[in-house]
């Protein structure tokens, strides 16, 4: 087991499972790639033939939980059992906010990644999950660096941005992309003893804001999520700097889920390539309809879910 | 003799992190993601990552055809985790219609060790190095079966997979099962570099 200190900030060499090195190491292995909402193990299998780095076990995709409301938990038992008995590459799944039996279960299930996700119904209005107590890593959203800095400081080996759900606007990925790098240069600009009141304000342990003001990015790997549905969206997040791509809503949603699941992994290869993004985003058929997220209410904007 | 010039594959994985280890060493990299790119590269580096998905879009970016035929050339390549299994000749267990690049004379797992909760850090004796090397193995796979002209590097050294080879060299090419570039040990990317001086 892994016995990095509380901080988060990066550990010597340790050895054993479910050390704080495998756990970020296992995120870099899926960088440059697109991770999948999927519901079935149907679903599953046509991601991993279109090249999705790994898959997002859920109930029912974000637009679906919009839609229909209710609480929204973790996915049966059977349903994860069934997707990674049909897949090879790596299965991701979804826990409530501080739900940590949730959790628990995850973990005895063998998923290989939990999202502490703001998609479903927080458990817990107060705390995240303990994340340093698990084996497996976790992957958490953000809006922010402060709030990125206190996942990682409980343990999150992952962040994405978490942009607005089930909306198939890119909008708020865009927004929490650009404000995360913004505070980052931000950090790196600030003389050396400035940086204790950074802490401060970030609300995120001092050592942390110090690694991150010497290396420039966070200490682990930074996706994006929330609204993307297009070739375009994914190359957009990735030239804004983030370095892999999660899609939910907006691959099964859409008018051809493997043709576009395809073309957005292609499309994430070569973001900086607007001819391979013009080539792949043809014929692509309808993608989803979507929502602005302008017109979703305040309370129920998934994004303001975590603190 | 100039320095070599090192091509990492840079479809999918941890690129950066073999980029950052090279450079560590005063050694130059270029990035390969189109067909033409192959043929301005000494040697190639498969990073980690997903497999699958590398084979997948190494044949949809038409980087299938030059790379094997600079294999079969000779170009001396290095490949960690996914990489190995990108270099291998047989894969066992793999997802159904995978192929690899291939050039090593042997049979890799994927997945060998068990899914990422079994992921783990190790010390392990490596042919050629004096100190144990300290090994990231990420939804590692592991050699099942090595053809004559390979060389065994390293074996797991304790525990339920004590034994099973996790490094291997066949003439220009070098395999690992883990990650050196995820950590600060540099050797194993220096001995690389080595390889690819003496053959240049």
């Amino acid at each position: 087991m892994s016995t990095t200190g509380t901080t988060g900030a990066t550990p010597a060499s340790d050895t054993g499972t479910g050390t704080t090195r495998v756990k970020r190491g296992m995120a870099e292995m899926l960088k440059g790639g697109v991770i999948m909402d999927v519901v079935t193990p149907e679903q599953a299998k046509i991601a991993e033939d279109a090249g999705a780095v790994a898959v997002m076990a859920l109930e029912r995709v974000p637009a679906d939980i919009r839609a229909q409301g209710g609480v929204s938990r973790m996915s049966d038992p059977d349903m994860i059992d069934g997707i990674i008995n049909t897949v090879s590459i790596p299965v991701m799944a979804k826990a409530r906010i501080g739900h940590f039996v949730e959790a628990q279960v995850l973990q005895s299930l063998g998923v290989d990644y939990i999202d502490e996700s703001e998609v479903l119904t927080p458990a817990d209005y107060s705390n995240h999950i303990d994340k340093w107590a698990f084996t497996v890593p976790f992957v958490c959203g953000a809006t922010n660096l402060g709030e990125a800095l206190r996942r990682i400081t409980e343990g999150a080996a992952m962040i994405r941005s978490k942009g607005e759900a089930g909306t198939g606007d890119v909008s708020n990925a865009t927004t929490h992309m650009r404000q995360i790098r913004a505070e980052i240069r931000r950090l790196q600009n600030l003389p050396e003893d400035e940086l204790y009141v950074a802490a401060k304000e970030l609300q995120a342990p001092y050592d942390l804001v110090a690694e991150v003001a010497r290396a420039g990015k966070l200490p682990v790997v930074l996706f994006t999520a929330g609204g993307i549905a297009t070739p375009a969206d994914a190359a957009m997040m990735m030239q804004l700097g983030a370095e892999g791509v999660f899609v939910g809503s907006g691959i099964f949603k859409s008018g051809n889920p493997a043709q576009r699941a395809e073309a957005i992994v292609k499309a994430t290869t070569f973001y900086d390539d607007p001819d391979v993004i013009a080539k792949v985003s043809r014929g692509l058929g309808e993608a989803m309809v979507g929502i602005n997220v302008d017109e979703i209410p305040q309370p129920h904007r998934l994004a303001e879910r975590g603190w | 003799m100039t320095t070599p010039r090192i091509g990492i594959l840079a479809v999918q994985g941890d690129v950066r992190e073999h980029v950052a280890a090279f450079h560590e060493l005063g050694v130059d990299t270029v990035p390969v993601r189109r067909p033409e790119e192959v043929g301005r590269i000494d040697a190639l580096v498969v990073p980690g990552g997903e497999s699958t998905v590398m084979d997948k879009l190494v044949r949809t970016f038409g980087l299938y055809e030059p790379l094997r035929e600079r294999l079969e050339h000779g170009m001396p390549a290095y490949g960690s985790c996914a990489g190995m299994i990108m270099l291998a000749d047989r894969v066992s267990d793999g997802a159904a219609g995978q192929q690899t690049l291939g050039g090593l004379d042997i049979t890799v797992r994927r997945n060998a060790f068990g899914r990422q909760v079994d992921s783990f850090e190790a010390e392990l004796d490596f042919v050629g190095l004096d100190e144990p090397v300290h090994a990231v193995f990420i939804r590692a796979p592991w050699v099942d079966q090595v053809g004559d002209g390979v060389e065994v590097l390293a074996r797991v050294g304790e525990g339920p997979a004590a034994g099973k080879i996790v490094a291997v060299r066949q003439d220009g090419l070098l395999a690992t099962s883990f990650h050196p570039e995820v950590g600060t040990d540099r050797r194993i990317h220096a001995e690389f570099v080595k390889i690819v001086s003496s053959r240049a």
